[in-house]
């Protein structure tokens, strides 16, 4: 009982009694006939970080600057903190956005534009100093606090743009691809300084990003968009290990989509006749499904098998040729060319520095994998 | 490689020859000691000695100055505001017709641009009695009308080449519109209003046919009495007179053209390189 309620303290979206603190209510974008953003609805809750996912063009910055108060949405309703958005300006709304194009104030050195939110808000100018200096500080660019944008590089102007936004401590911020062009470590760190703050401040915060590894490191939950439309909305394991379609299973991380019928349909198990590998899959539980109708069977990689010998069991296992083998140092990827002509792509983990006998170019192998390893999908 | 033909790099240098030979010959010969224009009798600054005792063409240059410099800078605020409207008040009914209106006095003849202001003055007096007579105050306002065309294309060009999120960033950071437009977009575009101060300057300082239209007795401006003069003959001290306004001139012009290009530069280095 009492691990419960710890659970929807730390998961408000599993509270049914929680009122969001952000309600993205079928919200539409057009522009002309165009449609940017179709019938969007989320709820975000405080001290969430939320991470938008998507490919190119999809909508994300649009919704974002909707929320900001950039554009006016076609249909629908925006509520921050329990109130109505529609027809406050930018400047009266409880949010701060970080710019895809970081749109820095190129006349102002970094220090006045990191420093110009706060004298717009009536801070004192020792205050506006101190707290600048900090801010500048945390995203490591005292150094050129008197520098003008044009002197920066890409990724300093980007921190740039970080430290003008998180400056204020809005309640609601916005960052559109904040971390896209830093390089790996001063990302990991930058992510981690996100977390801080969203944790010690309570800040909620709205990212957009492409790059699903980013969205699972930082997010309490993504939403999928494509399209225009958000697909999917869920805690990351919930995205990757049960992702609700081909579309987002492919998008988050790499998978094997294979089309099976149905052949039988039982209580606690259905088989799925998969020509694309020449077996039936055997899937561990039940699914509303009627026979013969098509579904498609998700598979990462890393749950995949690999062996020499012909596991056991009729079901889930085929036979194949090693077509090619990717050493990535933590793992080697490996792509099966199957005897039906499929190719499977399957992961291992190096477990040791040299291994007799490891499975490499042209070796015949077996694949296999266990009946709870996927997911069945119906669109 | 492509073969050139020989014959092109003589069509152009034909070219500027005809656009230049004259201006050069004046300039030559606003150094030549003798009194007859066509004869060359030596190197000499004498002419504009002479100038600069001859209180007419004094008196003219300042008026001229204080002309271009007020029609300038009137200018330059009511260009300034017509493009900024026209360009970030969204997309309001007829913004179409009044973009092209607004360029018009561009390429309106001069002589209809003068005439058509005589009669507004002529009228406004009735009226109003106002202006009062004509004079210099005419002339400021006839050439801040055209000039003001020429600014707010200027300016125009660089609302569009402008980034707009930076207008945006500063608006969610808490400003509103007006401290926006002080705080950003005036420091950003502030090149193409001192290119659009210098050209609307030199116009006014170029301008004889709208001049000649709304002035009254008394205000002259050295066009004006250089054309004055050059119909009794063309006297040498005339040619040192040219030369100094085609210094001024191309000096105003060069400068406005440095101004706009450095600021075009700038703003290419802080785009995003992705
Ligand atoms: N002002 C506009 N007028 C017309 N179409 C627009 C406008 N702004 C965006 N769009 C269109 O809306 C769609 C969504 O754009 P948006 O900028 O939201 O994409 P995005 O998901 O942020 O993509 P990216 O990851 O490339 O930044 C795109 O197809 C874009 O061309
Ligand atoms: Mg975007």
């Amino acid at each position: 009982m009492t691990s419960q309620v710890a659970a929807t303290l730390q998961k408000p979206w599993l509270d049914q009694a929680e009122n969001p603190f952000v309600r993205i209510h079928r919200v539409t974008k057009k522009f002309g006939d165009f449609i940017a953003v179709h019938d969007v609805s989320i709820d975000i809750y405080k001290g969430e970080l939320f991470c938008l996912l998507g490919g190119s063009g999809c909508g994300k910055s649009t919704l974002l600057r909707m929320l900001a108060g950039f554009e006016e949405p076609s249909g629908g309703r925006i509520e921050i903190d329990g109130q109505d958005m529609a027809g406050f300006a930018p400047y009266d709304r409880p949010t701060n956005m970080m710019f895809q194009s970081y749109a820095l104030f190129p006349h102002m050195s970094v220090e006045r534009n990191v420093a110009y939110g706060l004298l717009r808000e009536g801070v004192s100018r020792a205050e506006a100093r101190d707290r600048t200096a900090e801010m500048l500080k945390m995203v490591q660019l005292e150094r050129f606090a008197g520098r003008k944008p044009h002197q920066l590089s890409g990724g300093q102007r980007q921190r740039v743009a970080l430290a003008r936004s998180l400056v204020k401590r809005p309640k609601l911020l916005l960052l559109d691809e904040p971390l896209g062009a830093l390089d790996k470590k001063l990302r990991e760190e930058t992510q981690f300084e996100l977390i801080r703050i969203q944790e010690s401040l309570g800040v909620t915060f709205i990212i957009v990003t492409h790059d699903q590894e980013e969205a699972m490191t930082l997010a309490s939950r993504i939403g999928v968009m494509n399209d225009g439309e958000i697909v999917q909305v869920g805690e990351p394991v919930e995205i990757y290990e049960y992702p609700k379609s081909r579309f987002v299973a492919d998008f988050v991380g790499s998978v094997n989509i294979l089309e099976g019928r149905v052949t039988e349909d039982e209580a606690n198990f259905i088989r799925l006749g998969c020509p694309d590998i020449g077996a039936e899959i055997h899937v561990g539980h039940g699914f509303s499904c009627t026979l013969n109708q098509t579904l498609w069977y998700a598979i990462r990689p890393e749950k995949i098998r690999l062996t020499r010998e012909r596991p056991e069991g009729r079901h889930n296992n085929a036979k194949g040729v090693v077509e090619e083998v990717a050493y990535l140092g933590n793992l080697s990827i490996y792509r099966v060319r199957l005897d039906s002509g499929r190719v499977i792509r399957a992961t291992k983990a190096n477990l040791s520095r040299h291994e007799d006998g490891a499975i490499t170019w042209d070796d015949p192998v077996w694949v296999s994998w266990d009946d709870t390893a996927g997911v069945v999908l119906s669109a | 490689m492509m073969r050139r033909s020989p014959f092109l790099p003589l069509i152009c240098i034909a070219g500027f020859v005809f656009l230049y030979a004259p201006i050069v010959s004046l300039v030559v010969f606003s150094f030549n000691e003798s009194k007859l224009v066509t004869v060359w009798g030596g190197f000499s600054t004498k002419w504009y000695g002479a100038l600069f005792r001859d209180p007419q063409i004094l008196g003219a240059a300042w008026v001229s100055l204080q002309v271009a410099a007020i029609a300038a800078t009137v200018a330059v605020i009511l260009g300034t505001l017509a493009a900024y409207v026209l360009m970030r008040f969204g997309r309001f009914r007829s913004r179409a017709l009044l973009t092209g209106m607004v360029t018009a006095p561009l390429v309106m003849p001069e002589v209809i641009t003068g005439l058509s202001l005589l009669l507004l003055f002529v009228a406004m007096e009735q009226i109003f009695g106002w202006p009062a007579g004509r004079g210099m105050t005419t002339i400021i306002i006839a050439h801040t009308t055209f000039a003001m065309a020429y600014v707010a294309v200027v300016v125009q060009s660089r609302l569009t080449g402008m980034d707009q999120s930076v207008e945006e960033a500063a608006m969610d950071l808490g400003a509103r519109p007006v401290r926006v437009f002080f705080d950003i977009t005036l420091p950003i575009i502030s090149p193409a209003l001192v290119a659009g101060w210098l050209l609307a300057f030199t116009l006014s300082l170029d301008d004889l046919v709208v001049a000649s239209f709304v002035t009254g007795p008394g205000a002259s401006t050295l066009p004006m009495v250089i054309f004055s003069k050059v119909r009794m003959g063309v006297s040498p001290d005339i040619n040192a007179l040219a030369t100094i306004i085609i210094a001024i001139v191309g000096l105003g012009v060069g400068l406005a053209m440095w101004v706009m290009v450095r600021g075009r530069n700038r703003d290419k280095a802080v785009q995003r390189t992705e």
